[in-house]
């Protein structure tokens, strides 16, 4: 029995991803890193900004995703999302600017606790991409 | 009667006119093309997370305390209307039926005596509305600087939307635009956002036993917001398609219309140029007659 399943992935200009031969995916969920493989339980949940990891052709290949929503169902794994880059497309510049961006928004004022950590979580991992 | 040289002026104006409508035709056949292919393109997106929204709501465990985005706020008093239209003209009918329906829409409201708020996105539709509803746009929004529609726009006026509603400025949201259909027809349309309505009657009862992480609520809450930002982009992707088309069409009426106008004094010059030759003539003859 073949262990692969489907993987989309969609920004709301296009569909940026679509495969069926995906061995598993580990995403940032919101609670913590989570891998998936085929015959997950139907899940949904959404993205804090991270590195995601897809494995397939015994390759793996690794994005930068901003934030977004995941939905596993029939062995179909939907992400949608509104900012996700193939990791060494990221160039430096982009890096830096959206760091910037984020610490600005950071020191806003009226920002709830929730979107302070997601904004931290974002400077950690451009963070932690830029020092590579 | 118009004397020659007037028409052929005239001739050579109405075929300047042809050219540059024939240029605009041209191009705004080349943006359909790309218009056309992001709304295609754009659509899966917006189906999904309206999918996901359908299938949580129904898995929502307390009715009572469910956001307000998807519930509304129990009451309709006031409406707020998101006007899309574009920022140029010379597209045919495509504003004017927006405004449209947009009016129409608005009668029945104020009708029922309850308040109303307009938010226009697009110069065009705020130069049409002012006149009349000047006082109930409470913003207006134009993405003249901006060459494709983007996502970051529509997240603006999505934020902005939000802002209003957490402020209790309205209860119930709409908005307006064109849905594409084909090149020559597109329906304005509208579109209720807030409290969400399903556009479609849900026999889809798949056991839709989901495992949430974290709790539903808290998933809803972080989504509702940004399927509001993808429905006004779809909408926007939708109208932008819309407004090419239209004006695809109407220029290449115009270009039609110029041509047949060309025709027609061209003819006219013909003969009124024959004309003046015979009379040239006949006082030729009839002066040697008399001789």
């Amino acid at each position: 029995m073949s262990e692969l399943f489907n993987l989309e992935i969609v920004n709301p200009e296009k569909s940026f991803l679509s495969a069926d031969d995906v061995k598993e995916v580990v995403v940032p969920a919101y609670e913590g890193e989570m891998g998936i493989l085929k015959n997950h339980i139907s899940i949904i949940s959404f993205l804090k900004p991270g590195i995601m990891k897809i494995y397939r052709n015994n390759a793996e290949e690794k994005f930068y995703i901003e934030d977004g929503i995941l939905e596993f169902k029939d062995d179909t794994l939907s992400i949608l999302t509104s900012t996700v880059i193939k990791l060494d497309k990221l160039d430096k510049s982009f890096i830096d600017n959206s760091i910037q961006e984020a610490e600005k928004s950071l020191l806003k004022e009226g920002i709830t606790d929730q979107q302070r950590f997601l904004i931290s979580q974002k400077i950690d991992s451009l963070k932690s991409i830029g020092a590579n | 009667m118009p004397s020659l040289d007037d028409l052929k002026k005239r001739i050579v104006s109405v075929k300047s006119t042809q050219k540059i409508t024939k240029a605009m035709k041209m191009v705004a056949a080349a943006k359909l093309k790309r218009a056309q292919d992001s709304a295609e393109k754009g659509r899966p997106y917006s189906e999904k997370m309206n999918k996901i929204i359908l299938n949580l709501s129904e898995n929502i465990s307390d009715k009572e305390n469910a956001p307000k985005l998807l519930t509304g706020t129990g009451s309709e008093k006031v409406h707020l209307c998101i006007i899309l239209t574009s920022d140029r003209g010379l597209c045919g009918g495509f504003n004017s039926n927006i405004i449209k329906k947009a009016k129409s829409f608005f009668e029945k409201i104020t009708k029922e005596g309850k308040t109303l708020k307009i938010i226009t996105v697009g110069s065009k539709g705020y130069d049409q509305l002012k006149r009349l509803y000047k006082d109930k746009i409470i913003e207006k929004i134009s993405f003249k600087e901006s060459k494709n529609t983007n996502y970051f726009d529509a997240e603006k006026v999505g934020n902005m939307v939000i802002e209003l509603f957490l402020k209790n400025e309205f209860d119930v949201c709409t908005i307006f635009f064109n849905k594409f259909k084909n090149v020559i027809t597109q329906i304005p349309q509208e579109q209720q956002i807030i409290p969400l309505k399903s556009s479609e009657p849900d026999n889809s009862s798949s056991e839709s036993n989901y495992e949430f992480e974290p709790e539903e609520d808290e998933i809803l809450s972080n989504l509702l917001p940004k399927n509001i930002s993808t429905q006004i982009f779809k909408a926007m992707l939708e109208n932008s398609a819309s407004e090419q088309g239209s004006r695809m069409s109407a220029m290449d009426n115009a270009t039609r219309n110029a041509g047949e106008m060309v025709d027609k004094l061209t003819i006219e010059y013909n003969r009124s140029r024959q004309a003046a030759i015979t009379k040239e003539l006949i006082e030729i003859i009839s002066g040697a007659e008399s001789l």
